[in-house]
């Protein structure tokens, strides 16, 4: 899927972005390809959720240049990158936990279809949004729990959901944030299923720490330790590297070991 | 639409008809005191119900609403004083002022968050408070009498007690009405989705501090509507009516009968005043009664009166 003379669907140039006397983006560079499964890894603090609020625009970065789909991106709020096609889910589960399920996701696709200014039609009436929140459900798995508030859904549940409301929003590009974050073997299993299967259908940036899902799904992976880019490519080519070995200290056997 | 029979719709439909019943009532007994205490009811109620919207549904603490109730007010006096009785032109003023008040000050409010918000707000109303004491030409401090009511030319009389009870009451169901298919419309699921989580919605692709200014701008307006129809009721306005503590009962009347339900701060508003009646033939101190009152339903029942009676079972 990697294509090295189209323009890339993400490009990263130069972003630094600093908390204090702390450095957590450092003049990092990114290209994503349109199609491919970019994996991004790091230890602990390596700037990884950093990095990805600067791409959906939650962080202002203090200088470099973020372009997506061949626009300049970089001081745009986070809503505008959302009507772009960038969809991002989040590390610590972010969903609203008043409303059910579904309409956490119809108000998703809601937010992609046409304008909100609209005061005294039923929402929850409109068919397209509920049909389109409903086959989103359905791609995670989550068609039976329609109607569940989101604070009984299980973590996995609330998981998976994220994803659905990721979709909804018909991306080009999807931020992951740690999709797999404190979710149980089967689970885990079910998620990289799913993501298998949604590489196919749209560009994926996935910020992940289980190595075993890494490396059965990403076309290239970009290692991060303190904020740099210490090394971007192929997962044998990763896998093969000292220097993320190094970084990684302990952490390279479980690299190794796993795949 | 379907209303399920739960103590809540039982309550609400109790209370419906009550307030529908009430001038029978009170032609019956010759209680004219009953009717003239529950035009003010309902005049608050609608107020309260304003309140609800941005406050239990939009999740914005404005501590600042009674502002509109005297920018209401201070329209109709006015143009009352200037010698513009119609209600037609009264009534459309009162209503374009609270709006534009609305937008400036939710333009700047809405720049922060949580007591900040509450802070600004606050600030901004006691602002309109001095300006309109200060204005020495309609009384000042004194406030304004107003000697004619509204004039809707034989559409109906504001001065006969019933008719003006009813015009409330239909001001009242009416602005309910509309917060009522105002939540459940595509605006009114934004709104209640940036209250629960704004930098999700910001995150899915919305611009959370337009459909909160468009949501405060609606409650103002509303709000205006009961500050015209209070000066109405009275037949005076004063810089008294946008007081901060006059904010504070209306956060009281919403946070009793619960926010964030249709019906809770009409519940509201009827507790609050008629205890203050009530309470206030005994003792004038009658907060020292009110104010532990509201701390229990506040520490025990967090969805206020109808927040209770939602977690009662028939049967």
């Amino acid at each position: 899927m990697v294509d090295s003379l189209a323009d890339p669907l993400l490009r990263v140039e130069k972003l630094v972005r600093r908390f204090g006397g702390i450095t957590a983006t450092d003049n990092l560079s990114l290209d994503v390809m349109s199609g491919e499964l970019h994996a991004i890894i790091g230890p602990n603090g390596a700037g990884k959720t950093t990095l990805i609020s600067q791409l959906t625009g939650q962080l202002a970065p203090n200088s470099g240049t973020i372009h997506f789909a061949g626009r300049d991106v970089t001081r745009q709020p986070a809503y505008r990158r959302s009507r772009l096609g960038l969809a991002r889910s989040f590390q610590i589960t972010s969903l609203l936990p008043d409303f059910s399920a579904i309409d956490n996701v119809a108000i998703a696709a809601q937010a992609h279809d046409g304008h909100s200014f609209r005061f005294w039609g039923n929402a929850r009436k409109e068919i397209h949004l509920r049909d389109a929140a409903r086959s989103a459900l359905t791609r995670v798995g989550l068609e039976a729990r329609a109607d569940v508030p989101v604070s009984e859904l299980s973590h996995g549940e609330q998981r998976e959901l994220e994803l659905a409301v990721a979709l909804a929003t018909k991306p080009q590009l999807l931020l992951l944030d740690e999709p797999m974050a404190g979710l149980g073997v089967t689970e885990s299993a079910r998620m990289v299923a799913l993501l298998k299967e949604l590489r196919r259908e749209v560009t994926i940036v996935l910020v992940e720490h289980d190595m075993e899902a890494v490396f059965a799904l990403a076309d290239r992976i970009t290692v991060l330790v303190y904020g740099r880019v210490i090394a971007c490519d192929v997962p044998d080519a990763i896998r093969n590297n000292e220097e993320v070995k190094r970084a990684y200290l302990g952490d390279q056997h479980v690299v190794v070991a796993h795949v | 639409m379907t209303f399920p029979i739960t103590p809540r719709n039982i309550v609400a439909a109790l209370v419906v008809a009550g307030l529908l019943l009430l001038p029978l009532y009170s032609q019956l007994t010759g209680n004219i005191f009953i009717l003239t205490l529950f035009t003010r009811i309902v005049i608050f109620a609608l107020a309260a119900s304003s309140l609800n919207l941005i406050m239990g549904y939009g999740g914005m603490m404005s501590f600042g609403h009674a502002a509109y109730l005297g920018i209401g007010g201070y329209a109709v006096g006015i143009l009352a004083f200037e010698g513009i009785g119609s209600g037609f032109i009264q009534w459309p003023v009162a209503l374009a002022v609270s709006a534009l008040f609305a937008l400036v000050i939710g333009a700047l409010s809405l720049r922060t968050r949580g007591v900040y918000f509450i802070m600004i707000t606050l600030a901004f109303a006691q602002m309109a408070y001095y300006i309109v004491s200060g204005m020495s030409r309609y009384g000042g401090d004194d406030g304004l009498t107003i000697y004619k009511r509204s004039n809707f030319g034989g559409l109906i009389n504001l001065s006969n007690r019933v008719q003006f009870y009813y015009l409330c009451l239909g001001c009242l169901f009416g602005g309910l009405y509309l917060i009522w298919r105002i939540i459940n419309s595509r605006f009114g699921l934004v709104v209640q989705g940036v209250r629960s989580n704004e930098q999700r919605m910001q995150a899915i692709g919305f611009h959370a501090n337009r459909y909160r200014l468009v949501c405060f701008v609606i409650a103002g307006t509303i709000c205006g509507l009961s500050g015209a129809l209070l000066a109405n009721n009275t037949d005076f306005v004063s810089p008294a009516v946008m007081y901060w503590t006059r904010s504070g009962d209306l956060m009281v009347m919403v946070i009793l009968g619960g926010m964030g339900s249709l019906f809770g701060p009409v519940i509201g508003a009827i507790v609050y005043l008629v205890l203050e009646e009530l309470l206030s033939q005994f003792t004038e101190y009658w907060a020292m009664i009110m104010g532990p009152l509201l701390l229990l339903i506040v520490l025990f029942a967090r969805g206020g009166i109808m927040g209770l009676l939602g977690r009662l079972r028939l049967g």
